[in-house]
């Protein structure tokens, strides 16, 4: 048993928690007891040792809680030509001195939403760490965008990390989309530390009928950070969802994933871009579950990975009986750099309709020498070449991003990664 | 301009270029022919500096300087354009964005200011001229989805765009149609000049009947066994190989 376990830390960790949702914590404690953390014998964490990685760099698990932003730190992480709304958090308290006010959107803290179905949608036995921020998370927010509301700007969640290490910080996200509604979010860190702290996040999405829902997130974590991160939304009938994650940076850093197709005609849509470098371990876990017929999923997640660092890709789909003409795509895409880095991925298909379209594919390579050498020929430094290349490989991921100036953000910090600009 | 003094070359220990001497004036069109497998587009890969190649002697010498010691982009700065003979297909990079990209790199190297947008858009529009290039290819990825005879057109269309010294056209009209095959003689002929020089390795005495060579060279065995004018093309073409390789093997045995 990992020590971790032989602590109270529960009760340690839900020191900050404030009052409501005592029952909501109770079925998240019981939850992660009946599970523990995931030892090297679990299935789903078979390569990502994140329990070993939290028992090395955290040695008595203690809330981060909140502290002071200020509008100049926020400001300076707000990227340039963004002209949505933002709303601004620290450890996952909100700040709403710093926030916009949303016209026609509510927002407000989760302690004062204390009937938010919580955990309905992220279900805690499905995941320990869902289960473990189900029983201690900090703060939270909620967000709801009425029916037929057009959310024309998009939403940044700001998120600003500050921690010792050994802390903890368990940011709750609970968005729900009447029908007809429709929205993006960009979800942005930006950590005011290097310790080695630990980032334990549940987001749920609630979407409506013919909702059009669009969440992008970046993680450009402290190189230390350790971060665990759950995302599940219900698809309804005609609903769309689109996920973009990009990943840059941190310690260890685990993303699971879930797409929940509920009704038909709906379409469920995640894209991945990770670039990693030193020892920066990223885990990309994905789960789309389809129920219902008529419905489709696209997938396309794609790495560039230097040093020796290490990707892992799980993408799982499900097609279930009733699932009749389900379209379904997986794509998994890998450049290794050095001989040093490592990617695993594997994907999973179970399919119990019998009148489906499903497809999956992996690669793993080097950079293509034959086009890197046709680009030299043409006087084009090695360097940039390689660049060109990589940024070529790495775009058709960031063209998936809609909102002008995220996208043009990305790309920059893409680029710059890569070692060249066009 | 160009001097290839003794050279030999070998690819994962194999040798290929078994003692090449050649000279080249400006001006000039030099036609290399020779069966398969002599090693006619191993000596363009190494004039172009493709890494699998390993000189292992001799030398080759470009406007003075030492080309064998330059990188494959210091080279093409300087003013060596190989033509591919399968050009690369590369998905997301933009043909426009690509071609800026170089131009200005090898503007830089000589010393030039870059092209702004403009500039850019003028030079691209009088060189597709040249080669017939249709508009709507440069807006797709490099090569990406292009028949046979439009990547050939792009090679052309890139060298017009380089301005080379020294171009090399690696089997430019393997596969191409008599339609496409004028075409591309007709770009590389306009972009002929007393400055600069032309090498054009070819299978087949056809591209020389739009491609007028001054000197014609057989290569056989990493060898240049026979060097001529444009009659030894027609004689190649009338006669065959064979002809020759029983002559260099004779005197091999004896």
């Amino acid at each position: 048993m990992s020590t971790l376990i032989k602590q109270d830390i529960l009760v340690e960790l839900s020191a900050n928690a404030g009052t409501g949702f005592e029952q909501v914590r109770e079925a998240g404690k019981t939850a992660f007891q009946a599970q523990g953390f995931p030892t090297n014998k679990s299935e789903e964490y078979k390569f990502t040792a994140i329990t070993k990685k939290i028992e090395q760099n955290i040695q008595n698990l203690a809330p981060a809680g909140a502290f002071d932003v200020t509008a100049e730190q926020v400001k300076a992480n707000v990227f340039e030509g963004y002209a949505g709304d933002v709303l601004v958090f620290a450890n996952g308290h909100f700040l709403p001195s710093l926030s916009s006010t949303i016209e026609g959107v509510e927002v407000a803290a989760l302690s004062d939403k204390a009937d938010t179905a919580l955990g309905s949608i992220a279900k805690p036995e499905k995941d320990p760490f869902c289960a473990l921020n189900q029983s201690s998370f900090e703060g939270g927010i909620f967000i709801s965008v009425p029916k037929k509301a057009q959310v024309q700007k998009p939403i940044l969640l700001l998120n600003f990390f500050k921690a010792d290490t050994g802390q903890v910080i368990q940011p709750r996200v609970w968005i729900e989309a009447g029908d007809f509604a429709e929205v993006t979010f960009i979800n942005h860190s930006v950590n005011l530390s290097d310790a080695s702290y630990f980032v334990n996040k549940v987001v749920e999405v609630k979407g409506g009928v013919n909702t059009q829902i669009r969440y992008y997130k970046l993680q450009n974590d402290g190189k230390n950070a350790i971060e665990v991160s759950n995302l599940e939304t219900d698809i309804l009938k005609d609903g769309r969802f689109s996920s973009v994650t990009i990943s840059l940076s941190g310690e260890m850093v685990r993303n699971n994933l879930s797409l929940n197709i509920l009704g038909s005609n709906s379409e469920g849509n995640m894209y991945g871009l990770y670039l990693l470098n030193g020892k920066t371990h990223v885990d990309n876990h994905t789960n789309v579950d389809h129920t219902v017929a008529h419905a489709e999923s696209n997938e396309l997640y794609k790495g560039i990975l230097a040093d020796s660092s290490r990707g892992v890709f799980n993408g799982k789909i499900f097609v279930r009986q009733d699932a009749q003409k389900t379209n379904a795509f997986q794509q998994n895409n890998n450049i290794l750099l050095s001989e040093d880095a490592v990617v695993n991925t594997k994907p999973q298909l179970e399919i119990w309709a019998d009148d489906v379209k499903c497809s999956h594919g992996c690669t793993t390579g080097q950079l293509d020498e034959e086009a890197l050498f046709y680009l030299q020929a043409r006087g084009i430094a090695k360097d940039q070449a390689k660049g060109l290349l990589l940024y070529a490989f790495a775009g058709e991921v960031l063209d998936h991003i809609t909102d002008e100036s995220f996208r043009e953000y990305c790309t920059e910090l893409v680029q710059t990664r890569l070692g060249s600009k066009f | 301009m160009l001097s290839i003094k003794n050279l030999h070359a070998s690819i994962e220990g194999t040798p290929i270029l078994r003692g090449i001497n050649l000279e080249i004036n400006a001006g000039e069109v030099h036609a290399i022919m020779g069966p398969n497998g002599s090693g006619k587009s191993t000596l363009a890969s190494v004039l172009a500096g493709r890494e699998e190649y390993e000189v292992t002697d001799g030398e080759v010498t470009f406007k003075g300087k030492d080309l064998l010691d330059l990188s494959p982009e210091d080279r093409a700065r300087e003013g060596v354009f190989l033509a591919f003979q399968y050009p690369v297909e590369i998905p997301g990079v933009s043909s426009t964005n690509f071609l800026r990209t170089a131009v200005n790199q090898v503007r830089e190297y000589r010393g030039e200011d870059p092209l702004d947008a403009v500039k850019f858009l003028t030079l691209m529009k009088e060189k597709m001229k040249l080669v017939e290039m249709d508009q709507k290819l440069l807006s797709r990825a490099l090569n990406e989805g292009f028949s046979g005879g439009e990547k050939k057109r792009n090679e052309i269309f890139q060298m017009a765009m380089l301005a080379p010294t020294l171009s090399i056209l690696d089997e430019t009209d393997s596969g191409l149609d008599i339609d496409a095959l004028r075409i591309v003689s007709n770009g590389v002929n306009q972009l002929k000049s007393k400055d600069n020089a032309t090498i054009v390795v070819t299978h087949y005495q056809r591209l020389l009947d739009y491609i007028i060579p001054d000197f014609v060279h057989v290569l056989y065995k990493g060898q240049i066994v026979k060097s001529g004018t444009k009659e030894l093309a027609l004689e190649l073409e009338e006669k065959g190989y064979d002809w020759i390789k029983d002559e260099v093997d004779s005197k091999a045995t004896v």
